[in-house]
C-alpha cells in the first residue's frame, strides 16, 4: 500500500506539470484526492491492515494528500496569476482618448469677480449691503456733496425716470443708506449694477457693475484705509503686488485718492497693457467727507471713515484678457463655458 | 489741460527729467495722462539749393545740389515746384527720422540717384499756421539766410523741439487750466520758488478808456466782474513764432496777433478773454445782461443761434454783440479796419455758462475754462497781461485807464485748523510747523500762532478743515502715510440671507449644466408685443427712462423673459447646439406711474434652455433646486394655459401653500418664432423673495429604518385627463401613515390602450417604524388605495 501511495504522489505530481488550465486543475483534485479519487480509493483498502500498519499508512496518506493538495495550491496561484496577466492584456484601452464629463454650469465672469472680491472684504469683517437702482437724486447727489448743477452730475451723464428719480450712477448711494441707518461702526461693501449713458461699444456700456465699500468707526484714519486696501490688493492680485495712491478728487471724499496696483502683467516694469506706467489704475477712495457724514446723522467730530468705489468690469477684461466687453452680455455659452 | 514744458519753465525751474516730473507732480496730485515729444526728428539739417537741373527720365522731377557744410555737394531728386537757386531748405540726409517716423534712405528716382530728402513743414511735423510764410505745397524756404547755419539741424534752428505734458484736472482744481496753475503745482512740489511773469503795462495810447466806452452789468449773479481795456492803432498781422509754437503747444490754432495774445492769456493765466472792434458796439454802451425771449446772435464761426432769457449776452442798447463765456458775435468781430479794440476780461457764473453752451451746442475753449469757475480776481492781471503783450508784439497802443466793474467782491477767507485733527484723521505725525510751510507753499497765507489760515481767492474748493488736510497730505506725501490695520471695534463679515439663499440657487443651477447669463435690465416697450403680453396687462406699466439711449433701451424691464430668449437666440442663431442659461435679476413694478416713490425692484431667478431636452427636462432642474432649498414638499405643480409666452398645454405654475411663485414649461412656439429660435425653447421664471422666505436649510434628521419595507406595483388605465398629481393625491391620502412613497415608473398609451385612455404604473413602497410589515397589513392598504383610485378618479387596475 505504502508503494500504492508514493505512486499516486509521484503520477500526480508530474500530472501537474502539464496542466495549463485553472479547469484542468480542478480536474486533477477530483481525479486524485476527490471523493471518487484515487487515493480515497487506496484508503478503502486500509481496512485490510494490521494495527500496527494502520496508523502507519494512515500518517502516509495524509502526508501524500496534503503534499498533493500543496502543490496544486501553488500551480492553482501560477495559472491565476498568468490567466489575470492575460485577462488585464486584454482590457487594455487608450487612455489617451478624452474622458467623459457630467455637464457642469459656470458662473458668469462677473459673477466670479464679485464674488472673490466680496469674498475678501468678507474675511476682512465687511458685510455686504445692497440698495436700489432705481435711486433719488438726494442719494446718488445732493447726500453724496454733489449739488444741483455741479459739473459731476453731467460728466456722469445720468440716466433719469424724472426729476427727482434716477437709474443709480454709482453705488455709492448705498453708503448714505447704510449711515442713514444709524448703526455704528459700519463696515459694509455693496456691489451692484450701475447705469450712465455711454452708447455700447467695446470698452462701454450703459449698464455695468460697481463694488463700493465704506467703513465708520471713532478714530478711522488714511493710514487705515491705505491698510486695508494695500490688503485687498495683495489678496486679489497676488502677494507681490504694490500699491500707489495719488492725490484725485471726488466730492464724497476729502482727501481723495486713487489708487493703482502694479500692473499684474508685467509686475512694474511696464509694457503695453499698463502703457509704459507699471501702474494701473483699480479704484478710488478716500476718508468720508465731514459734509457727508453729517447729511446723514453722523457727527463728524466723533467719527471718521473712509470709503472706495472700483468698476468691475475692468477687473474682470484685464484678468480674462477680454477685449470686447459686449462678450458679457451676449451669453453665447461658447464663451460662458471658458470661465 | 496740456503744458509745454518750455513755456512751464519760464516760471519755475523744473531741475529734474520729464520722467522725474512727472512722476513727482503725479503724485502731488495733478496726475500725467502722458507726454508727446515734439520736434522729435533728426539728421534733418539746413542746406542750401546750389544748382537745379531737369531731371533726364522725368518731367515732373528736378535734380538738385545741395550744399550742406560738408565738402561735396548732395545730390537730391525732388518734385518740388517752388525752389530757386540760392534758397536755403530743411535737407532729411540719409538716415534721418522726420516727425512722423519715417526713415529717410539714399537711392534712386527714375535712375538718378538721390541722397536725402527736401522737406515740407508738414514733414517736420508743423503746418502753415506754425510757419505762414511757408509755401503749403512746397518745400519750406527759410526767410532769412542761413549762411552760418549750413548743417545745423533745423529743430534747432526753427524751434522745433518741446515735451507736452497731459494732466487730468479734476474738476475740484479750475486754478490748474492754467501754465500759471500748473506751475505753482510744479513749485510747491519740487520746492522751487514761483516766478509770476511780470507785467507792467505803458499806456502810450493816452486818454482813459472810460470816455470810450461804459459798461453795466444788469445781473450780478451771472456776471460778478466785467473789466475791459482798449488798444488803438491796431496792426492786425500774424503773431511771432514763439508765440504760435506755444498756443500749438496748447491745442489752439493761431489766427492772428490779437485773437492770439487773448489765447496766450488764456493758456497763460486761465482767463478766457475776447476782443470787440470798439466801432461796432452802438453808442459804446456795453450791457450785461439776460437774453430775450426769441433773440438770435450770430456767433464769430457763422451759425445762427436762438437764446432764451436763461443765457447771458454782451449786448448793446441795440443787439447783442457775444454770447457771454462761450463765443463773441459776428457783427462785433475785428476786421483789418478796426481802429480800436476792446479787451474783455470778465467772471461769469460757471454753472450758467456750461448750460448755455449744452443748450446751443457750442462748447469752447472759454466755456469749458468758465464752467469750472474762475476766479473774478483774475480778471484785471489778465487783461493788464494782454495788453502788456499787444505793446511788446506792436500789434497797438495801449489807452490808458481801465473799465472795471465789480459788484461784489470776492475776498479771501479764514479757515481754523487743528494740527491734532488733521493728524488724526491721517493717520500721521506732522508738526503744526511743517503744515504751515505746506500752506505757504501754495500761497496759504498762515498765522501760525493761532492755526489760522487765509485761503487765496483761485482755491475755492479749500473750504474746511478736511481740505487743509488734504493739502497737507498732497505735499507731505500720500506714499509717506503709514498703512495700518483699523483696530476699532471687531465685525463679523458675512453675506446677508437672502444672499446665501442666491448663491445656493446659483450652485445649484450650476450643478445642473446651466450657465450664469447677465442681461441689459432696460429694453424696448415692443418686447410686450414680442411676449404677447395682453394689452391691457400690468406688465406693461413699466418704468420709463426720460433720456434713453434709444427707444430700445427705453422701459425698465417688468419681465426677465426678454433677456434669456434673446440670449437664446443668439445660442441658436450661432448654431451652438444646446443652450442652457440661468439669471439671476431684478424686475422694476412701479407703486404707481408716473413715479412719484421708488418703484419695487423684485428679484427673479430666469431659467431658459434648448437642445436635447424635454419640459421635464426643466421641470427636473427646478425639483433639484427646491430639494437644495429643502422645500420640495412645499412645492406644487399645477397646469396653467393662460401664462402669456407659455405653451397652454406645457406650463406648470408653481405655488407654494397655494400662493404661485412662478411658473416653468415649454415657450409658445409664437413667442419662439419672435425671437428667431427654430427649436423647443424651456423656461422658468421663480420668484427669488418666496425662495428666501421658504427655504430649509437645516433638515433636521430622520432614524433610518429599523424594519424592511413592503413594495407593490400597480398599473391603472384612467382617462387621459387625470393628471398624475390628482393620483398621487388619492394614494397618499389613501395610504396613510404606512405608505413611504410612490415612483411612477410607466406612463403608456397605444395599442391595447382604449382610445383618450392611459395606462399608469406606481411602485408603491410601505414600512411600519416598529414591525415587519406582514401581507394582511399591505393589502389592507392596497385596497384602500385602489377603492380611492376608482371611486375618484375612475381608475381600473390592469393586470400586470
Amino acid at each position: 500500500m505504502k508503494e500504492q501511495l508514493k505512486a499516486i504522489q509521484e503520477k500526480a505530481l508530474s500530472s501537474l506539470k502539464d496542466v495549463k488550465e485553472l479547469k484542468e486543475l480542478d480536474e486533477l483534485k477530483v481525479k486524485f484526492l476527490g471523493k471518487k479519487g484515487e487515493l480515497t480509493a487506496i484508503l478503502k483498502g486500509m481496512g485490510k491492515l494490521s494495527a500496527e500498519e494502520r496508523p502507519v499508512v494512515g500518517q502516509l496518506a495524509n502526508e501524500v494528500r496534503s503534499a498533493i493538495e500543496e502543490k496544486i495550491d501553488e500551480a492553482k496561484k501560477d495559472l491565476s496569476k498568468k490567466a489575470q496577466e492575460i485577462k488585464l492584456k486584454a482590457e487594455t484601452i487608450d487612455v489617451t482618448m478624452p474622458g467623459k464629463q457630467t455637464a457642469c454650469g459656470h458662473k458668469h465672469p462677473m459673477s466670479i469677480v464679485i464674488d472673490e472680491i466680496t469674498n475678501i472684504f468678507m474675511g476682512m469683517g465687511y458685510e455686504i449691503a445692497e440698495g436700489p437702482e432705481i435711486e433719488k437724486d438726494y442719494y446718488n447727489f445732493e447726500a453724496l456733496n454733489i449739488p444741483a448743477n455741479h459739473p459731476a452730475k453731467d460728466e456722469q451723464d445720468t440716466f433719469y425716470i424724472n426729476g427727482d428719480i434716477l437709474l443709480r450712477t454709482q453705488t455709492s448711494p448705498v453708503q448714505v443708506r447704510v449711515m442713514e441707518k444709524g448703526k455704528l461702526p459700519v463696515k459694509v461693501v455693496c456691489p451692484g449694477t450701475v447705469y450712465r449713458a455711454d452708447e455700447v461699444d467695446a470698452t462701454h456700456s450703459p449698464i455695468f457693475h460697481q463694488l463700493e465699500g465704506l467703513v465708520i468707526d471713532k478714530g478711522i484714519t488714511m493710514g487705515d484705509l491705505k491698510g486695508a486696501l494695500a490688503v485687498f490688493a495683495k489678496e486679489l492680485f497676488g502677494e507681490d503686488t504694490k500699491v500707489r495712491f495719488r492725490p484725485h478728487h471726488f466730492p464724497f471724499t476729502e482727501p481723495s485718492a486713487e489708487m493703482d496696483v502694479t500692473c499684474f502683467a508685467c509686475g512694474g516694469k511696464g509694457c503695453r497693457v499698463c502703457k509704459g506706467e507699471g501702474y494701473i489704475e483699480l479704484l478710488g477712495c478716500g476718508m468720508v467727507h465731514p459734509k457727508v457724514l453729517k447729511m446723514s446723522g453722523i457727527d463728524p467730530e466723533e467719527y471718521s471713515g473712509f470709503a472706495f468705489g472700483m468698476g468691475l468690469e475692468r477687473v474682470a477684461m484685464q484678468r480674462y484678457g477680454i477685449t470686447d466687453l459686449r462678450l458679457l452680455f451676449e451669453n453665447d455659452v461658447k464663451f460662458l463655458k471658458q470661465f | 489741460m496740456d503744458i509745454s514744458m518750455s513755456w512751464l519753465k519760464d516760471y519755475v525751474d523744473v531741475d529734474c527729467s520729464t520722467k522725474e516730473f512727472m512722476d513727482r507732480i503725479t503724485l502731488s496730485g495733478s496726475k500725467v495722462e502722458g507726454v508727446e515729444v515734439l520736434g522729435n526728428i533728426s539728421k534733418v539739417v539746413v542746406g542750401q539749393v546750389k544748382e537745379i537741373t531737369k531731371h533726364p527720365d522725368a518731367d515732373k522731377l528736378v535734380v538738385t545740389q545741395i550744399d550742406v557744410g560738408a565738402s561735396e555737394l548732395l545730390q537730391i531728386v525732388t518734385g518740388a515746384k517752388n525752389l530757386t537757386v540760392g534758397d536755403y531748405v530743411p535737407v532729411a540726409l540719409d538716415g534721418s527720422i522726420l516727425a512722423d517716423g519715417t526713415k529717410i534712405k539714399k537711392g534712386k528716382l527714375r535712375g538718378v540717384s538721390s541722397n536725402g530728402m527736401l522737406c515740407s513743414v508738414q514733414e517736420l511735423g508743423c503746418d502753415i499756421h506754425d510757419f505762414p510764410e511757408a509755401d503749403e505745397n512746397g518745400i519750406y524756404i527759410f526767410p532769412e539766410s542761413q549762411a552760418d547755419n549750413l548743417g545745423k539741424e533745423v529743430k534747432d534752428i526753427m524751434d522745433l523741439e518741446d515735451e507736452v505734458v497731459e494732466f487730468e484736472i479734476t474738476s475740484n482744481r479750475p486754478d490748474c487750466f492754467s501754465v500759471i496753475g500748473i506751475a505753482r503745482e510744479t513749485a510747491a512740489t519740487l520746492d522751487k520758488e514761483l516766478k509770476y511773469p511780470e507785467i507792467t503795462v505803458n499806456e502810450t495810447a493816452g486818454g482813459d478808456v472810460n470816455d470810450l466806452v461804459s459798461v453795466s452789468i444788469e445781473n450780478p449773479e451771472l456776471c460778478q466782474r466785467y473789466v475791459a481795456r482798449a488798444i488803438k492803432n491796431v496792426k492786425i498781422e500774424p503773431s511771432p513764432r514763439w508765440m504760435r509754437k506755444r498756443l500749438r503747444s496748447a491745442g489752439i490754432r493761431p489766427i492772428n496777433n490779437i485773437v492770439d495774445i487773448t489765447n496766450y492769456v488764456m493758456v497763460e493765466l486761465g482767463q478766457p478773454m475776447h476782443a470787440f472792434d470798439i466801432d461796432t458796439i452802438a453808442d459804446r454802451k456795453i450791457i450785461v445782461r439776460n437774453a430775450k425771449e426769441g433773440e438770435k446772435i450770430t456767433t464769430l464761426d457763422g451759425v445762427e443761434r436762438n437764446l432764451d432769457p436763461s443765457m447771458l449776452v454782451i449786448s448793446d442798447p441795440e443787439k447783442a454783440v457775444a454770447l457771454a463765456g462761450v463765443m463773441g458775435g459776428e457783427n462785433s468781430k475785428i476786421t483789418g479796419e478796426a481802429e480800436a479794440v476792446l479787451f474783455e476780461s470778465a467772471c461769469f457764473d460757471g454753472p450758467n455758462v456750461r448750460i448755455t453752451a449744452k443748450k446751443v451746442g457750442l462748447r469752447t475753449d472759454s466755456s469749458s475754462k468758465f464752467e469750472k469757475g474762475i476766479d473774478p480776481n483774475l480778471a484785471l492781471v489778465a487783461v493788464n497781461r494782454a495788453v502788456q503783450l499787444v505793446e511788446m508784439l506792436g500789434a497797438g497802443e495801449v489807452v490808458g485807464g481801465v473799465v472795471d466793474c465789480y459788484p461784489n467782491k470776492r475776498d479771501t477767507w479764514k479757515l481754523n485748523y487743528s494740527p491734532e485733527w488733521i493728524n488724526g484723521l491721517l493717520g500721521t505725525n506732522v508738526s503744526a510747523d511743517e503744515m504751515a510751510d505746506i500752506f505757504e507753499k501754495i500761497e496759504i497765507k498762515v498765522d501760525r500762532e493761532n492755526c489760522v489760515a487765509e485761503i487765496p481767492t483761485f482755491r475755492p474748493d479749500l473750504e474746511a478743515q478736511a481740505d487743509l488736510a488734504e493739502e497737507v497730505a498732497r505735499f507731505y506725501g500720500y506714499d509717506k502715510i503709514v498703512p495700518t490695520l483699523a483696530s476699532g471695534t471687531a465685525t463679523v463679515g458675512k453675506k446677508t440671507y437672502s444672499q446665501t439663499i442666491s448663491s445656493i440657487v446659483k450652485d445649484s443651477m450650476i450643478a445642473n449644466g446651466l450657465c450664469e447669463s447677465m442681461s441689459f435690465t432696460f429694453e424696448s416697450p415692443k418686447v410686450f408685443d414680442k411676449l404677447s403680453i395682453p394689452a391691457d396687462s400690468d406688465l406693461r406699466k413699466a418704468i420709463t427712462i426720460s433720456n434713453p439711449l434709444g427707444e430700445d433701451f427705453s422701459i425698465m424691464r417688468t419681465v426677465t423673459l426678454n433677456g434669456i430668449l434673446n440670449s437664446l437666440s443668439i445660442n441658436y442663431n450661432r448654431r451652438n447646439e444646446e443652450a442652457g442659461l440661468f439669471e439671476i435679476g431684478k424686475v422694476y413694478i412701479p407703486k404707481s406711474l408716473p413715479l412719484t416713490e421708488l418703484p419695487d425692484e423684485p428679484s427673479k431667478l430666469t431659467v431658459g434652455m434648448y437642445g436635447k431636452m424635454d419640459f421635464y427636462t426643466i421641470k427636473g432642474v427646478m425639483e433639484h433646486l427646491f430639494q437644495v432649498l429643502g422645500m420640495e414638499k412645499l412645492v406644487e405643480y399645477s397646469p396653467v394655459s393662460n401664462i402669456p409666452s407659455m405653451h397652454p398645454g406645457r406650463t406648470a405654475e408653481v405655488s407654494v401653500n397655494g400662493k404661485s411663485f412662478g411658473y416653468l414649461g415649454e415657450i409658445h412656439p409664437t413667442t419662439a418664432e419672435n425671437y428667431n429660435i427654430g427649436t423647443r425653447v424651456y423656461v422658468a421664471v421663480i420668484d427669488m423673495a418666496t425662495l428666501v422666505e421658504n427655504a430649509n436649510l437645516v433638515n433636521i434628521y430622520v432614524p433610518l429604518p429599523k424594519f424592511p419595507a413592503v413594495t407593490r406595483d400597480i398599473a391603472m388605465l384612467v382617462k387621459d385627463e387625470v393628471i398624475v398629481k390628482e393620483i398621487e393625491n388619492v394614494i397618499r391620502k389613501k395610504g396613510g401613515k404606512l405608505l413611504e412613497s410612490m415612483n411612477l415608473f410607466d406612463v403608456y398609451k397605444g395599442s391595447q390602450i382604449a382610445d383618450g385612455y392611459k395606462s399608469v404604473a406606481y411602485s408603491i413602497t410601505f414600512r411600519a417604524p416598529d414591525r415587519t410589515l406582514v401581507d394582511d397589513d399591505v393589502n389592507a392598504v392596497m385596497n384602500k388605495i385602489l377603492d380611492g383610485l376608482k371611486n375618484e378618479l375612475g381608475a381600473e387596475l390592469r393586470d400586470r
